[in-house]
């Protein structure tokens, strides 16, 4: 059944607040074993279109299909025991809490009969340390705090948590935003084993250079609409970005630039600096874009 | 083959062998949040032992009579760790002993109700009380802080208040002679072992008094509901789905409710059983010495907190221990009858407590750096 349907399916979804249309007439569709990525700029409506799907809001129009099946999700909860976890930026994890304590939050394993019951954490202790160890990551004690592991392990176990408990559909909002290179690596490879687990992923970022080498499909959202879904062999990295960040934006931001390290060298000509500032001004026009790009992630906390 | 990597370089790595983990037993020792505590009564008894060994601190009296003062401590601490760890306070504590008290006392000696239901009465109140300061918490938002400090208020002005209102007085007495035919009474007021202290006595183990009785007749209960409390709130957070929750709700509210936790449940249950370790203490109190005072229980939510905080638990919530805040209970009843078998002015008491709730913090947060230190 799930063979001819696609995992989850979402059909010109709209979402407003009030007078403000937060989501217009967004299609999509997610197969099992595909990574699908959701990129779009701040105030684009990832957010907005993944509460919806995950059952934060509920869309105002539109309808969303699970395994061809018409849903209406309540609750996240409603969402998570039909099989869609998501896997949030704050990343429902407990520093001051061990990983295995983490891994089951809510969900620990009881043994034993009405008020003598207890968690089992011997159970709860091997089965972190065994889903951990499947994705690379030895936990040598399960009971070490999870503040002692690194921003991309404490995803990886955030996303371990959601595939052990019987995901279909992961949802990783931002999950590389706040990394490194290498941590975002170790992230993005699980990503992919996750997928090669038959899992269906919807991985939002604004980050093209995660997205690109994990994707199948890529989504792209612009003030609310949906720019189109292009998969992997229709476009390139430098076709996504452009789309994403709007080509022609991209341009006018450059030209301004352009105009401002002018304004600077004028200002300070007579300088006898102002030889190695002219020389210097393609490279910190752009040096700043790049700056620009940066702030658009938010930093690592 | 990880090991000798220095970690900077580990973490970049970003793999498995980042996680560098050369702890001896010092350093996971160190990471019990009971640990100061424990450490801190070994210190208190060396040093009245060295200071004080010879005034009878640690004759039979001497010991129950500190355990006493520990043990009614002891189980609102417990109590209260348990409400902090899971991030909130309850400043109300105080209160809801003068006013169990009373509760206990008034329809008792006056209306001539019976005594076991005026202490089940106490109860329903607290249990009410409870519920209202964790719902007001959880709907308000506002910090449990700020809630409780008005219940702290309220409480105690409304006690005050019905007090003279009813009995024209702000004292309740008369309360022995119902403690003795009552069934519930003597689970507070009781005590349990005499004929362990009489043959202790026979013995000549612990000394007897001039008519031929041993110096303590038997264990208060205090201490055994100290005891009680402190297993069974021990038992829940580390054993149980719920001790788990509390730990959540104490570390990051969000993150547990994301994760399908019932925090607003979890803390309003805790704030219940603050009220009711409250009313326990009260109940202890009251029936043992036989009168109720609007006064009872002054400041006791403070020493509950400080007693918690010595005990390893960090102000924040999230982490912390049941036993660390009996432990710290007991170096608080430790010192304060030491310093009164020792002669010095108990003035200096309450120096003592503020410098040890200081150190105490500061060590805290220490631990917490270690425990969660990221490489």
């Amino acid at each position: 059944m799930a063979a001819n349907h696609p995992a989850i399916e979402a059909r010109n979804i709209s979402k407003y607040f009030g007078n403000v249309i937060a989501l217009k007439d967004i299609s999509m569709t997610v197969d099992s074993g595909e990574v699908m990525c959701l990129l779009g700029d701040n105030g684009a409506g990832k957010s907005t279109l993944i509460k919806t799907l995950s059952g934060v809001h509920q869309p105002s129009a539109g309808q969303m299909l699970l395994e061809g099946n018409p849903v209406v999700f309540n609750s996240p909860a409603d969402a998570l025991d039909r099989g869609i976890a998501t896997v949030y930026q704050d990343l429902a994890m407990v520093p001051l809490m061990s990983v295995s304590r983490n891994f089951f939050m809510g969900r620990e394993p009881v043994k034993g009969i009405g008020p003598f019951s207890k968690v089992d954490w011997v159970t709860a202790d091997a089965v972190a340390k065994e889903e951990m160890a499947k994705i690379g990551i030895d936990v040598r004690d399960p009971s070490q705090a999870v503040g002692t592991l690194s921003g991309g392990e404490r995803q990886c176990v955030a996303i371990a948590r959601a595939v052990y408990f019987g995901a279909k559909v992961l949802i990783l909002d931002e999950p590389t935003s706040a990394l490194g290179v290498k941590q975002a690596a170790v992230v993005l490879r699980y990503v992919a084993q996750a997928r090669a687990r038959g899992l269906a992923v919807i991985f939002i970022t604004h980050n093209v250079h995660h997205a690109y080498p994990v994707g199948d499909a890529f989504t792209i959202l612009k003030r609310g609409t949906s720019y189109g879904t292009f998969r992997k062999n229709e476009v390139t990295r430098q076709d996504v970005l452009n789309m994403m960040a709007g080509g022609q934006e991209m341009e006018e931001l450059s030209a301004e630039i352009e105009e401002l390290s002018h304004a600077d060298e004028t200002r300070v000509q007579g300088d006898q600096v102002s030889k190695t500032t002219a020389a210097a001004a393609p490279e910190r026009a752009r040096a700043a874009r790049v700056d620009d790009k940066a702030k658009g992630c938010p930093g690592p906390q | 083959m990880a090991m000798q990597r220095p970690a900077a370089s580990a973490a970049r790595a970003g793999m498995k062998d980042e996680r560098v983990r050369e702890l001896g037993a010092f350093h996971k020792l160190m990471r019990r949040p009971e640990l100061g505590a424990v450490a801190g009564t070994v210190l208190v008894f060396v040093f009245f032992a060295m200071v004080a060994g010879d005034s009878g601190l640690f004759s039979a009296k001497g010991i129950i009579n500190f355990l006493e003062v520990s043990a009614q401590l002891g189980i609102i601490a417990v109590a209260a760790a348990m409400l902090m760890i899971a991030g909130e306070f309850d400043l109300s504590v105080g209160s809801m002993i003068g006013a169990a008290g009373m509760i206990m006392a008034i329809p008792a000696t006056l209306y001539g109700t019976p005594l076991w239901l005026c202490i089940l009465l106490a109860f329903a109140v607290a249990i009410a009380v409870g519920w209202m300061n964790g719902y007001l918490v959880i709907r308000t938002g506002l910090p449990s802080f700020i809630v409780t400090l008005a219940s702290l208020f309220i409480f105690r002005g409304l006690t005050i208040g019905f007090t003279r209102l009813l009995t024209g007085r702000t004292q309740v007495s008369g309360l022995r002679a119902l403690t003795e035919n009552d069934w519930l009474a003597p689970l507070f007021a009781g005590e349990v072992g005499q004929g362990l202290f009489l043959w202790l006595a026979e013995i000549g183990l612990i000394d007897t008094l001039r008519t031929g009785a041993p110096a303590v007749s038997g264990i208060p209960m205090s201490i055994v509901w100290w005891l009680l409390v402190t297993a069974i709130a021990t038992w829940t957070l580390l054993k149980t789905r719920f001790g788990n929750w509390v730990f959540a709700c104490g570390g990051d509210a969000n993150a547990a409710r994301n994760m399908g936790v019932p925090v607003a449940r979890v803390k309003i249950i805790l704030f219940m059983g603050t009220a009711c370790a409250a009313t326990v203490f009260a109940a202890v109190q009251v029936l043992d010495s036989g009168s109720a005072d609007v006064t009872r229980g002054l400041l006791k939510e403070f020493e509950a907190i400080i007693a918690v905080v010595i005990g390893g638990t960090l102000l924040t919530g999230g982490y912390g221990s049941a036993i660390g805040a009996a432990f710290g209970a007991l170096i608080f009843g430790t010192v304060q009858m030491g310093i009164f078998y020792t002669g010095v002015n108990t003035d200096w008491f309450k120096v003592f407590l503020g410098v040890m709730m200081l150190v105490a913090v500061v060590f805290n947060n220490y631990i917490r750096k270690k425990v969660t230190e990221a490489k």
